[in-house]
């Protein structure tokens, strides 16, 4: 085909059909909504989260994933629009904030009981529980970039990979009865950042366009 | 590219975007320039440069969501045309590191003299005062006939030719240098 006729051809649609925060949007939603899901279904809230809720530990919980999964996201977004860098800014607050505080409460507790802030009851299960939870949000937020144009396919997919990973963490909390930052600091950060590794290896083939 | 260029190909950019489909023929057929000499710079076979620019025209229009209107157009444009020449060396198997460059590069190459002219006559025309350049523009540019050029500026045909003649003999004053 000429390229004055290609022209001709694309010229007649100018108007995107949907914004790139729209499609974003959307798969971000669809796959917190099926994670969130799949959370109640599979493993149910904790039977004591009313009680949590009046606790630091539930707290730091709470936030320190979302905070890392607004910031992942933000840099995916950005990463997922040609001509931007992914840098976020922030990137490495939370995760300076919770080891702190996972430092204070281990040399605030005897030695006797480093072992079970260290391990809990869940450790074994917990990271891949958090990739599990996270993959619906990891399959929305590929959907969306590859609707949109990421140019750094791995980049954005390790971005695309940290966001789901935080936000299922941050579902997976509802359901998570461990109570430690030190089991926060090393086995929630584990399971985000599987994923996050996760969505780079995927990144590389599926972000391709 | 001077600033005009990321200004005007923005405007037409974010009409487009709001559904002008006359600007977005404007937008495109300006691309198709910039790009054709951008890909011809960086391949061997003319044949593939063609290609690569239809492809990166078909990515620019599938894309077109991902502009975000507070960013530059040109920065935009250049990581699509440059993700689009990797893309390429690596189907092609060819390896080859591209040094790296900023947006401005892909802005820099002008599809062919003509593109350049048109800057430096712009830039020309800047010197002369905003009646006569009008004139020039419809005369010289244009090509509008001297009655046609009097109808639109409201002069009498033998101003406009006055006129005409005094801005060329200015311009030429101005090519050689002297004010």
């Amino acid at each position: 085909m000429k390229t004055a006729e290609l022209i001709d051809r694309l010229a007649a649609n100018p108007a995107p059909v949907r914004s790139a925060a729209n499609t974003l949007g959307f798969g971000v939603a669809s796959g917190a909504l099926v994670s969130f899901a799949m959370m109640v279904i599979w493993l149910g809230f904790r039977p004591d989260l009313a009680d949590a809720a009046g606790t630091w530990g539930y707290w730091l919980k709470f936030f320190y994933p979302l905070a890392l999964a607004a910031i992942a996201l933000r840099s995916a977004a950005r990463l997922a629009r040609p001509g931007t860098s992914g840098r976020a800014g922030w990137e490495f607050l939370p995760l300076v904030f919770v080891a702190a505080a996972a430092a204070a409460q281990w040399m605030n507790t005897p030695d006797a009981q480093h072992w079970h802030l260290l391990m809990g009851k869940s450790s074994s299960a917990c990271p891949w529980r958090i990739v599990a939870l996270s993959l619906p949000l990891l399959l929305g937020t590929f959907w969306a970039m590859r609707r949109l144009a990421p140019t750094r396919p791995v980049l954005a997919g390790a971005a695309a990979g940290v966001f789901a990973g935080a936000a299922g963490a941050w579902i997976y909390a509802f359901a998570c009865t461990e109570t430690s930052a030190v089991f926060l600091a090393v086995w929630y950060t584990a399971g985000i950042a599987l994923t996050g590794l996760l969505g780079a290896l995927l990144g590389r083939w599926a972000l391709r366009w | 590219m001077q600033d005009g260029g990321e200004a005007r190909l923005k405007e037409w950019m974010l009409a487009s975007l709001a559904g002008d489909g006359a600007a977005y023929r404007m937008l495109l057929s300006a691309l198709t320039r910039h790009l054709r000499a951008y890909y011809a710079r960086r391949l061997t076979h003319k044949a593939d440069a063609e290609d690569l620019v239809q492809e990166t025209l078909i990515a620019i229009h599938t894309k077109r969501a991902s502009y975000d209107p507070a960013l530059p157009f040109t920065a935009w444009l250049h990581a699509i045309a440059r993700y689009k020449l990797i893309d390429h060396f690596r189907k092609a198997g060819v390896r080859r590191t591209l040094p790296l460059e900023d947006a401005a590069s892909v802005m820099a190459d002008g599809d062919s003299e003509a593109a350049e002219a048109a800057r430096d006559v712009e830039q020309l025309l800047a010197k002369l005062p905003e009646n006569r350049r009008a004139l020039i523009r419809h005369v010289k540019l244009d090509g509008l006939s001297t009655a046609e050029a009097a109808a639109k500026t409201g002069l009498t045909e033998s101003a406009v030719k006055v006129g005409v003649h005094r801005s060329l003999r200015k311009l030429a004053q101005i090519v050689r240098g002297r004010p």
